[in-house]
């Protein structure tokens, strides 16, 4: 900014709030304009953390006002660490985020690699990929709700045409061993896209020079994918993970949608059970306590995490 | 005197009040579930936004939702309703939580007795504690659990002659639940028309209350009592009966052998479509559904019938239907009250019966002309006569989601035993009464 310039917004304040301003100190400046962004983050995040965490050792419940609360200790913690059906939810998350991570990074990144080829056509086809994406979780479960439907849905005949199975013969979303894996696909065929974008951006940023100095070393196609790309990438193939990883532990609406949690309680993902607990049941102590749990959990995951990913980064 | 002419008496009568009425005109909001007895109370409700001059607005929250939006909306203290035409299984929290005001002075001021409305329904929509004095609601929508099937195809020689050979008995409406799973049975996987159409569709709902709902339609009909000693919570051996057993069980082999493929998550719309559809021969649903099926154009008609939930050891039938309460939050209380007791009028009870709701009041339930009014009318009376409930305690949705649970992993996910199902739904259940210190 030029003197002048500065001369001009400086005879532009006003007297009484140059004159106050300046008899503050920088550091008394920098809280003024931090302060507002405190003030939320302490209200907004903060706060309701350390209630939720004292109201974690309490049997309140919201929806009974008048109801006498009563401080249980570790009750409501011990509950749900010792409930095997708790156990089974827990499960049925790990193996929906296990699967779609190792589904969504197995096909994201080798759609990149094909995107990134050039070829006629190429933008086209990314934007016909990315599609799946920009719908809403709710659109996307109720059209898979069709697709899967036993009698007249299109994933059957696929299937049986290949199969030479009945297509009514078998339940996507109706049985114990096929519901899980139908959350999966579904999930896969949404996310995969947002993963090959990451990856197509890992792929990009690498430098032509390195493969053409590789060329000149003779280094196999398949060396160069090993020693150059994969590593190159694998940074940003982390970050995709880490996203898909938080976004699918609190995944809700997709599988409410395609399966209700069912059938029993095969898909009930942790995060279905906890709105259950909290705004069903009204179970307000207990929802706590067990979102106190999960918060635990993916906080240390989380963490873990991304610690290994600054290594990776530093290499 | 019929109905109709009731209902032309009283209108008089009521309009005649109504040009007296000084009362100031307010908005009042309505709040109930969206479906088709909805609008007939919309219709309905002119009749009293013309005598009274108050403005009635409504608000109709598809079934699914119904329960989290409205409970959610009493437990904020929420002043969007005035009026709510509640679940039966609310009253408990209505009235303990105080989001329902209670009705007995002003039943009393204005003449309005519950001995003119039929006793299951006064006992199931409007006490509490149940049986008592404690008026938190008008009966407003009888209702319960019923059947409905194919009468065309019943009919058919060629079909009724295959029964006979497969079974040796004549195909007719059901008398027991047995007798309809073997005709479920037999209609499953079979060419009528050229077209595979199955058993017939039941509830097995995950996510509300469906699968409860169908599972209990079971369960009462062979004996099921939810305590030993009325209002002692004593379980054991009464929810885990033999009885109790045998009828989840016989729920499963319905649900696995008479329905249709997919059918893992239905509850009454997914009930109406496969019927209307022409996919089964047979559907349970609610009453309240009755007069749409009777008028549809492909299904209706003559082609259909109904039947009241067929009796195993004894008769009986799930409870459905909502009073109608007066929200404690509200501030247009009074003008809530004047729609209450225009409502209580046998005439325009009379003239909900005739636009498609169930009226609960004697006048309209006794009349003559009543069983033959229309051809579910009398089944809807038997059904009355022998209606059960889930729960009514606050914690009534702890309850329900405990049993939704247990018997969607045994009837649906086929995860255990059916003794096991019942054996932790008691666990479950005496946790929530302890929690509630009742226990």
């Amino acid at each position: 900014m030029s003197d002048k310039t500065l001369d001009r917004v400086a005879s532009a304040t006003p007297p009484p709030v140059a004159r106050k301003i300046r008899g503050l100190s920088d550091r008394a400046i920098a809280w003024i304009f931090v302060a507002p962004t405190i003030f939320l983050l302490l209200a907004i995040n903060i706060f309701p953390l350390i209630w939720t965490i004292r109201l974690s050792f309490t049997n309140y419940k919201a929806n009974r006002i008048g109801r006498e609360v009563k401080e249980i200790g570790f009750r409501n913690y011990e509950r749900i660490l010792t409930d095997s059906d708790i156990w089974l939810n827990m499960q049925a998350t790990a193996h929906f985020l296990i699967w779609t991570i190792f589904f969504q990074v197995l096909i994201g990144f080798a759609l990149a690699w094909l995107i990134n080829k050039k070829f006629k056509g190429n933008d086209l086809w990314t934007t016909i990929i990315v599609l799946p994406m920009m719908l809403s979780p709710a659109v996307v479960g109720n059209f898979w709700k069709f697709l899967y439907q036993p009698q007249i849905g299109l994933f059957n005949y696929i299937i049986a045409f290949f199969t030479g199975k009945e297509p009514s013969s078998f339940q996507m979303l109706g049985e114990v061993n096929l519901a899980p894996w139908s959350i999966v696909i579904v999930d896969t065929w949404m996310w995969t896209p947002f993963v090959m974008l990451i990856c197509l951006a890992g792929l990009r940023s690498i430098p032509d020079y390195i493969y053409e100095a590789a060329e000149i070393d003779r280094a196999s196609k398949l060396r160069q994918f090993f020693t150059i790309t994969i590593p190159m990438v694998l940074p940003f193939l982390m970050l995709a993970v880490l996203f898909r990883g938080i976004e699918n532990f609190k995944m809700f609406d997709l599988v409410v949608q395609l399966t209700g949690g069912g059938p029993g309680s095969t898909t009930e993902l942790t995060s279905i059970n906890l709105k259950r607990e909290a705004f069903e049941k009204w179970r307000t102590g207990y929802a706590s306590a067990y979102a106190i749990i999960l918060f635990v959990t993916v906080f240390g995951l989380a963490s873990i995490y991304v610690k290994a990913l600054n290594k990776v980064k530093e290499r | 005197m019929s109905y109709s002419k009731l209902a032309t008496v009283s209108a008089i009568a009521l309009a005649a009040t109504g040009v007296a009425s000084t009362a100031q005109a307010e908005d009042l909001t309505l709040c109930w579930a969206a479906w088709d007895p909805a609008n007939a109370l919309v219709e309905l409700s002119k009749e009293f936004e013309a005598q009274s001059g108050h403005t009635m607005n409504f608000e109709f929250v598809p079934w699914p939702n119904f329960a989290d939006r409205m409970l959610n909306e009493l437990n904020s203290g929420g002043k969007l309703c005035d009026l709510l035409i509640g679940d039966s299984q609310w009253i408990g929290g209505g009235a303990e939580n105080g989001h329902y005001v209670k009705l007995n002075d002003f039943f009393d001021n204005e003449g309005i007795s519950m001995d003119d409305f039929a006793p299951a329904t006064v006992y199931a929509y409007s006490t509490w504690p149940k049986g008592t004095p404690n008026y938190y609601a008008l009966p407003a929508m009888g209702d319960a659990n019923g059947w409905f099937y194919r009468k065309d195809w019943f009919g058919r020689e060629d079909i009724q002659a295959a029964y006979k050979e497969a079974t040796g008995q004549d195909l007719r409406e059901p008398q027991s639940q047995t007798e309809m799973l073997q005709i479920a049975q037999f209609f499953q996987g079979r060419e009528i028309d050229g077209k595979t159409v199955y058993g017939a569709a039941i509830f097995t709902e995950r996510g509300s209350e469906g699968i409860t709902m169908g599972v209990t339609s079971a369960l009462y009909p062979w004996g099921f009592k939810y305590e030993n000693t009325p209002g002692q919570y004593d379980m054991e051996g009464a929810v885990n009966s033999p009885e109790a057993v045998e009828a989840l069980e016989f729920y499963k082999t319905f649900y696995e052998t008479a329905t249709p493929p997919g059918y893992t998550n239905s509850y009454m719309g997914e009930s109406l479509d496969a019927f209307k559809s022409g996919q089964v021969a047979m559907a349970m649903n609610w009453f309240a559904f009755f007069p749409g099926l009777y008028a549809d154009p492909v299904t209706g008609g003559d082609k259909i019938d109904f039947f009241v939930n067929p009796p195993q050891n004894i008769a009986a039938s799930t409870l459905g239907g909502q009073g109608i309460s007066v929200v404690s939050y509200s501030d247009k209380q009074d003008a809530a009250l004047e729609y209450i007791k225009w409502f209580s009028d046998p005439g325009v009870q009379a003239k909900w019966w005739e636009l498609g709701g169930y009226s609960a009041h004697n006048a309209v339930l006794q009349d003559p002309g009543f069983v033959d009014s229309q051809p579910f009318a009398g089944d809807f009376l038997l059904a009355m006569d022998g209606v059960l409930d889930f729960w009514q305690e606050p914690a009534y949705a702890e309850l329900l989601l405990a049993m939704q649970k247990r018997v969607h992993d045994f009837v649906v996910a086929d995860q255990g035993t059916a003794q096991e199902a019942l054996d932790k739904l008691i666990e479950d259940w005496t946790e929530v009464f302890e929690d509630e210190g009742k226990l």
